[in-house]
């Protein structure tokens, strides 16, 4: 574990800030305020303005994250914001542990450490962290904590995640054209809703592109073991499958892909450097956007307790540019699909309106019904047309 | 290929087994060596882990992937000089010096190598098919449709069990693990052989490394070997310290790694975390099986291993 810290007020960060222009910033924090309203979460709404201030001591914040910063995934992706952050607002110093285990210890020490070298925002960004945030939020009451991807707040505990969903479904309709087997590889790292979730939106992708093509799942029980994931995908196109997907925290489906003369969706950052002749497009976060507005809402006092759930719309979560190997009609089938979610058009509860089926062909979702926050939080069941076991 | 019971199928999982269990094959034959003479290296994962970086960084900059390895085996072999200085000449405990190692590695691998992450691989050891004997069936696909350090290790098992059971220095190697008091009675320096074992048994665990971040999965990500450094040191247990064992062992373990994921791809309804657990069960096993003192003695255990040597001392 290495810890890394970076300070904030000299030239350098002057001049990357004037890079950034004012308009960026201020459509990410008020495309924030919209999709609380749509979402129906509860929050005060003023925090639109800019409240930062540049004179008196840095806020400090500090980030707690699950594997090593240069994996171009899950935590490269959180790394980012932070430096979106640094390079955006004055007067704030940021700070990051890696590849800390989920462990309760350790995340536990990490955390309170943290929080008593007196910064006051602590982001901690994997599941696993939930209950040791709970814990140590407790004896700091005076500390804003933020976990990403869970479900538990308090006074002082936020959670937050995004609608990665969204691109996901995209990212399907655009590999349901570009497989000719009509067999799509998915490598998934752990059964819970959020992984089940991201399976789901990609099959409804693809079938609708391609009402032929099934999305067979692998189970590889971890987040971060390039070795396993790379045996996985391998394993899957070995079965068949000519377009691999995953929800990991490495490029190594993409690369075991490449390596057949298959093609590959990457996940969480653009994965085409590590994978130039199989990457299709991939799914992609700015928690920029997230942490920016933030860091405003906490220097305002305007900060609450609340549940963020972000969509495309707001800009949290992105699809990273198609790749030159896609044919155009279906690129421009992509792009328009894409601008529908960005203008708000579609969201995440238009890809999961009925008729929705199981995997049986059992109807879960009637027509034209929504399903509901709650529903979406806890599925546990596969849509027709996934081949694999939901509860492993 | 989803009918488990099929010949394809089954081509497929040991095709796939044996990539996956040559990282741990040359780990384990690095081991073996060093246990034979006497010392325990529990260095085995952090060596693995710089060999793996090592192997990758010199690759990367040169676009040589031999070039690669053979870094990768002179850097495992740095670190475990390391070793042998601590547990040879300053007779450290054994346990505690790999361990530290083991950290010592794997802490300085993520370090080095953060401008590393996630670059591609501009050299790597690719699959190459041998000209007639990949043409046989089902045997052809499985052992001959690999990549180069997969063959290297085809020749290394039966050259280190010739070695180790039917050669003079073979011979010495085994009486420094046995008896170092008697070695060094026949003349020989066991300080320096013992160095020359650790060293060699941790630039063989180096190649090992590499034989990931430059064969089965080219690129270089922090902790990348997860654990299968010490997976190479029970099997050296297992494989009784014999080398066509040991072979066995790692490509039975390369075999139920890969093969979970084509089982849960057949749909074979075991939990999948079962599958996952698998390699560690098995490992568990071989360890249950390998730890009682008689069952030690029996299978051969060398008698000094763990002990430091100490001239005028009575074992």
């Amino acid at each position: 574990m290495v810890e890394t810290t970076g300070g904030e007020g000299d030239s350098r960060v002057e001049a990357l800030r004037a890079r950034l222009t004012r308009r960026d910033v201020i459509r990410g924090v008020a495309g924030t305020g919209i999709a609380l309203s749509i979402a129906g979460f509860s929050r005060p709404g003023a925090h639109a303005q800019d409240a930062s201030p540049t004179a008196g001591p840095p806020i400090k914040v500090a980030f707690v994250y699950v594997s090593p910063v240069g994996d171009l995934g899950w935590t490269w992706a959180h790394d980012q914001g932070r430096l979106a952050l640094e390079q955006t607002l004055p007067n704030v110093e940021t700070s990051y542990q890696e590849s800390v285990p989920e462990n309760p210890a350790d995340a536990e020490r990490v955390i309170r450490d943290f929080a008593q070298k007196g910064n006051q925002i602590v982001v901690t960004t994997s599941f696993g962290y939930m209950q040791p945030t709970i814990n140590v939020a407790k004896d700091f009451p005076d500390t804003t904590f933020v976990h990403i991807s869970g479900y538990m707040t308090a006074e002082n505990v936020s959670t937050a995640f995004g609608k990665i969903e969204e691109p996901r479904y995209v990212s399907g309709l655009i590999a349901g054209k570009m497989t000719k087997s009509n067999q799509l590889g998915y490598v998934a790292a752990f059964p819970i809703p959020e992984v089940i979730r991201g399976i789901n939106a990609f099959t409804l992708g693809v079938r609708k592109a391609n009402p032929a093509a099934t999305v067979k799942v692998v189970w590889t029980n971890t987040w971060f073991d390039p070795q396993k994931e790379r045996q996985a995908a391998d394993a899957l196109l070995d079965g068949g499958a000519d377009v691999i997907t995953q929800h990991q925290d490495t490029a190594a489906p993409q690369q075991a892909a490449e390596a057949r003369g298959a093609y590959g969706v990457g996940y969480d950052a653009d994965m085409s450097p590590l994978a130039p002749k199989a990457v299709l497009t991939s799914p992609i976060w700015h928690w920029g956007v997230y942490y920016i507005d933030l860091v405003r809402q906490v220097q305002a006092g305007t900060w609450q307790s609340n549940q963020y759930w972000g969509g495309w719309k707001d800009g949290l979560v992105d699809l990273a540019p198609i790749a030159p190997m896609v044919p155009e009609d279906v690129r421009a089938m992509g792009e328009t699909e894409a601008a529908k979610f960005r203008n708000g058009e579609q969201t995440i509860y238009t890809v999961f309106t009925g008729p929705l089926k199981d995997q049986s062909g059992e109807e879960k979702v009637p027509v034209g019904q929504a399903m509901t926050d709650e529903a979406l939080l806890t599925m546990d069941w596969f849509v027709e047309g996934v081949e694999g076991d939901p509860t492993p | 290929m989803n009918d488990i019971t099929s010949i394809a199928f089954l081509t497929s999982v040991l095709a796939a087994a044996i990539p996956a269990g040559t990282a741990i094959l040359y780990a384990c034959l690095g081991e073996l060596l060093c246990e034979r003479a006497g010392v325990l290296n529990l260095g085995v994962e952090g060596m693995m882990l710089m060999g793996a970086l090592g192997g990758f960084a010199v690759a990367y900059h040169t676009e040589q992937a031999w070039l690669g390895a053979i870094a990768a085996f002179a850097v495992g072999g740095a670190l475990a000089s390391i070793h042998a200085l601590l547990v040879v000449s300053l007779r450290a405990n054994q346990v505690v010096s790999g361990l530290a190692l083991t950290l010592f590695g794997s802490g300085l691998s993520a370090f080095l190598g953060r401008d590393l992450v996630g670059r591609p691989a501009p050299a790597s050891f690719g699959k190459v098919a041998v000209p007639l004997l990949s043409d046989i069936p089902y045997l052809g696909s499985i052992l001959f449709r690999q990549d180069a350090l997969v063959y290297v290790s085809y020749g290394l098992v039966p050259l280190l069990w010739w070695f180790v059971f039917r050669t003079r220095p073979g011979l010495n190697l085994r009486a420094l693990g046995e008896n170092p008091a008697t070695a060094d009675a026949m003349g020989l320096n066991v300080a320096a052989l013992r160095y020359g074992y650790v060293i060699a048994g941790g630039a063989l665990a180096g190649v090992g490394g590499a034989a990931i971040s430059l064969a089965t999965n080219p690129g270089w990500s922090e902790n990348m070997t997860a654990g299968r450094g010490w997976i190479a040191v029970a099997l050296v247990i297992f494989g009784t310290w014999n080398p066509a064992r040991a072979a066995f062992g790692a490509y039975l373990f390369g075999g139920v790694e890969a093969g979970q994921f084509r089982l849960q791809g057949a749909g074979v309804p075991i939990s999948s975390f079962y599958l996952s657990m698998l390699p560690y069960l098995f490992t568990i096993a071989v360890l249950i099986l390998a730890s009682r003192e008689t069952a030690r003695r029996r299978i051969g255990a060398p008698a000094a291993l763990g002990r430091p040597y100490v001239r005028e001392e009575r074992g």
